[in-house]
This record gives structure tokens, sequence and C-alpha cells, in this order.
């Protein structure tokens, strides 16, 4: 096989900290069991914010990944993506040395970066002056960090870079890496999404723009995505990262496979920064082309991993969309959106969903979308309400969309050599 | 401010920054070889110093202060001449 051949992308690998568990097995157990991570901002207090809830990584400990002194120097979106990282390599049971070092490599996105840092080092500045801030701050703070550090505390070489294309950016990555081991750039790529973002500017920004759920007084019911009474997404933080690799790679070291990834499709809506366009037009081309990149027809999918942000706008827009991409055939598929369980984690998000779909294909379950009480009257697929369920998972897709524009859906498909 | 008072303080700024057992900030421990502390590492301990005894330590000053030692020598001059 040459390089000009395409090769094939499995998925060997997986490792997540999120609001309903901090390993696979917990998250999966979580996703099974209809889980929910919504509860009261912890982080800070969040007295005097209109949303004074979220989806928090809950008991996250950084020193049983990192010793004391790299865990500080480390903003918390950094910390959760090793953290994700490692679990991934260990899960796999993939080893870098110094033989395939340099063919590794890491993707890694995130939405904003460390906010948290940057926070507190403004407060710093403001009150103790320009010369006392941090010299940390910096290198804590832009986004491309969590690659970098992966990158540092795994030993891969090989290509690295960071997608930031807000809530899309953990689906980018996954696809651009996708595309790095399907083009021969790299044997495997360590590739997901993180967010730590539960931070007073970024919720006092977010409630601004009136994406969040305002729902203070039941907050546990207030990521209820498709459903009618829903007023806005849930914050939500943590990683989800997939080691992706060459099959043959896997293959001959008897690596276990998840799912294979064989589409990427990408678009934007050239519309609004923080807006939709109207139908879903660019969401679901970037369905069809995903589609098409894996030479997969509408009839072979079973299950999308939505968007599903819970927000007025994305529901309908998001349903309208898979309508168009799946044509009749999108009233026979599951659909749920996780993210009714997680919360949002913006560039997180692609990461854990990612995670979320290679888990459906390989264990035929698919997860619910909990506080699925009353259908919006737009959205009328079957959105796997409450309940997990068994379905036989061949063809998967994984939607995220981000501000900006940015439509991206991941098509994963089940491993027959 | 006693010499051992100030040397309790730099070593404990100096456990915290840095992420050390405190039984290795010895006064001869060089804070690059013996205390595995990077340039970043270093500006912030400065910074650290500067704060909990409210001195200025000018850039060619830190870049001579090698040692848990000598950054005490230097805190003690600077706070006797203070005081």
């Amino acid at each position: 096989m040459t390089n000009s051949v395409n090769k094939r992308v499995v998925v060997t690998g997986l490792g997540a900290i999120t609001p309903i568990g901090n390993t696979l097995a917990d998250y999966w157990d979580g996703l099974m069991s209809g889980r929910n991570g919504v509860a009261p901002i912890t982080l800070f207090d969040a007295s005097r914010h209109d949303c004074r809830f979220a989806a928090e990584v809950k008991g996250f400990d950084p020193h049983v990944y990192l010793d004391r002194k790299d865990a500080k120097r480390m903003d918390r979106f950094a910390q959760l993506a090793v953290a994700a990282s490692k679990q991934a390599l260990e899960d796999a049971q993939f080893t870098i040395n110094d033989l395939n070092a340099e063919q590794v490599g890491v993707l890694i996105g995130t939405g904003i970066g460390g906010l948290k840092v940057l926070e507190d080092q403004q407060e710093v500045n403001l009150t103790k002056g320009p010369d006392r801030c941090s010299p940390f701050m910096i290198p804590m703070m832009i986004a491309n960090m969590a690659a970098g550090l992966t990158a540092i505390h795994t030993g891969a070489k090989g290509p690295n870079s960071c997608s930031v294309t807000a809530c899309a950016a953990g689906s980018n990555a996954i696809g651009d890496a996708f595309r790095w081991v399907q083009h021969g750039y790299a044997q495997a790529m360590i590739c997901g999404g993180t967010e730590a973002a539960v931070t007073p500017l970024s919720v006092a920004g977010f409630a601004a723009c009136r994406a969040l759920s305002f729902r203070n007084d039941d907050p546990t019911h207030a990521s209820r995505p498709f459903d009618k009474d829903r007023d806005g997404f849930v914050l939500g933080e943590g990683a989800g990262i997939l080691l992706l690799e060459e099959m043959e790679h896997a293959l001959a070291r008897g690596a276990k496979i998840y799912a294979e990834i064989v589409g990427y499709g990408v678009t934007c809506d050239a519309f609004h920064m923080t807006g939709q366009l109207p139908g879903g037009v660019q969401a679901a081309r970037a369905m069809q082309l995903a589609m098409k990149d894996g030479g997969l027809s509408p009839e072979q999918v079973s299950y999308v991993n939505a968007h599903g942000t819970s927000t007025p706008v994305n529901d309908p827009n998001e349903t309208a969309a898979i309508k168009t991409a799946l044509g009749d055939h999108a009233y026979k598929i599951a659909v749920s959106s996780t993210k009714s369980m997680t919360g949002h984690l913006l560039g997180g998000s692609g990461g854990i969903e990612g995670v979320a779909t290679a888990l459906a294909i390989a264990n035929d379950r698919v997860p619910p979308t909990i506080n699925f009480v009353e259908a919006d009257p737009e959205c009328d697929l079957d959105y796997v309400p409450n309940q997990s369920r068994a379905l036989k998972v061949d063809v998967a897709l994984s939607n995220s969309f981000g501000f900006g524009g940015h439509n991206v859906t991941l098509a994963f498909k089940k491993f027959v050599r | 401010m006693s010499e051992t008072e100030i040397f309790e303080k730099v070593k404990k700024i100096v456990t915290d920054q840095l992420g050390v057992e405190s039984g290795k900030v010895v006064p001869e421990a060089n804070f690059a070889n013996d205390l595995g502390a990077d340039s970043l590492d270093t500006v912030e301990l400065v910074m650290a110093l500067e704060e909990e005894f409210d001195i200025e330590i000018p850039d060619e000053a830190a870049e001579e202060i090698a040692t848990v030692q000598a950054a005490v020598d230097y805190i003690s001059n600077k706070v006797t001449a203070s005081a």
C-alpha cells in the first residue's frame, strides 16, 4: 500500500472525564443509566449570576495523573485533557516509545482555553499591578496548550495541533486527526476535545448571549433537548479523548477496536456569529458530506448523537437538518442528545460525544435523551426518551455545531475487516 | 526578622512554588539543579519572595541568586537595610 491510498482509521482507545463520570467505565455507566450531571455551581460563588448551575466534573484529582508541580502549572482544561489522554492510551494498551514517538500525534480542540487563569490574573493585574502577573499566565491560558502538554506528558512527537472552533472544536479535532492518519501523516493520533469554562466571566458571557438555561429553581431538569419547555443549554466541562490508529497498525499489535471512523463532513453557515442558518441547511450538508466521505447511504445509519444543546434554536434546526440529510429514513433511526446528562462541554462536547458514539457501536446500545417530557412539535424524531436502548448500531453519526457557524459531522462504522 | 525566620519563610515559598518536598529545601540547594526550577519557575519564585518580604529584587540581582542560602542572604540584607 502506498501513501497515495487512503488508510483505514480505527478507534482503539478511549478516555473520558465528564460531569457524569471520571473514567470511561463510569461515563458509559452514566450514559446507560441516564445519570444527571447538573447541579448548583460549586467552582465559584455564582450568587450574583443569572445562571447559577452547571454540569461540573466532580471530584477530579489531577494528582492521580500529574505530579504536584506539573498540575499547578496547568489550567484545568489542560489537566482534564492530559488525564483523559492518559486514560485513552492505557485503555488502548498503547505505549509511546523512541521507535514510534514521531508517528504519534495529538490534536485536541477547545472552545476557549484557559479562561480561569486569565480571569485570576486579570484580578492580580487590577489589584496588585501588571508586574505581579504570573509568568505562567500566557502558557497556561493559550488554547493549544492542552495538545502541547499532552505531548509533553505522553511523549508523542508527531503532528500536533489544536482546533478552536467553539462548540465544534472537539469534533473538528477528531475529524482532522482522522484525515492525518488516513493520509499517512501519523500512525496514531490522540484526539478529542476539552473544556473547563465554568468560570464567573464565562457564565456571565454565555448568559448575556441568552444561550444558557435560567432554570435556577430546577437545575436537574434544565438540560432537556428537543423538549418543548427547554430554555437554553447548561454549561458543562470535561474532556473526551480517542486514540485513532491506522488499521493495519492496530491489527498488527492485536488491539481491541471499538469502531472505525469512515467519514468527516465540515461546512459553515456563513450567516451569523451565534445564530444558526434556518432549516439547518449547512448542518445537513455536513452530515451528507460525512456519509459521502464514508461511502455510506442514509439507510445504513442507525444512530445520530445529536448536537442537541437544549437551546430553542438548535434542536428544531438540527431536527430539520437530520431530515434533510437522511430523508424518510430519519424517522427510523435513534437520535439522542447526551448533553441532557452531561451539559454542554463547548469544545469538549465533540470529544465526549465521539467517545459515546464509538461505545454505542461497540456495545450496540444507545444512550438516552433524559428530561424528555413533551416533544417540541417541530422535533418529531425518535430521541430515545429517558431510557437507554439496545440497538444494533452499524453506522452512527456525531454532530457538533459551533458559534461562528461551524458544522461538523463524524461518521463511525462498526469495524469489519 | 532573624535569618532563621527568613529561611523558614523562603523554605515554605520554595516548597509551594516548586512543588518539592520541604526536606530538599536546604541552604545549599541550587534552584535549577537541585530543585528543578526552570526559567518560568524562577520568575514566579522571585515575585513570590518580593511579595512575601515586601521588597524589590531587580532582574540583575535575581540572576545571581542561585541557591536557597543566596536568597536568604539577599533578603536579609534588604530587610535589615530597610528596617
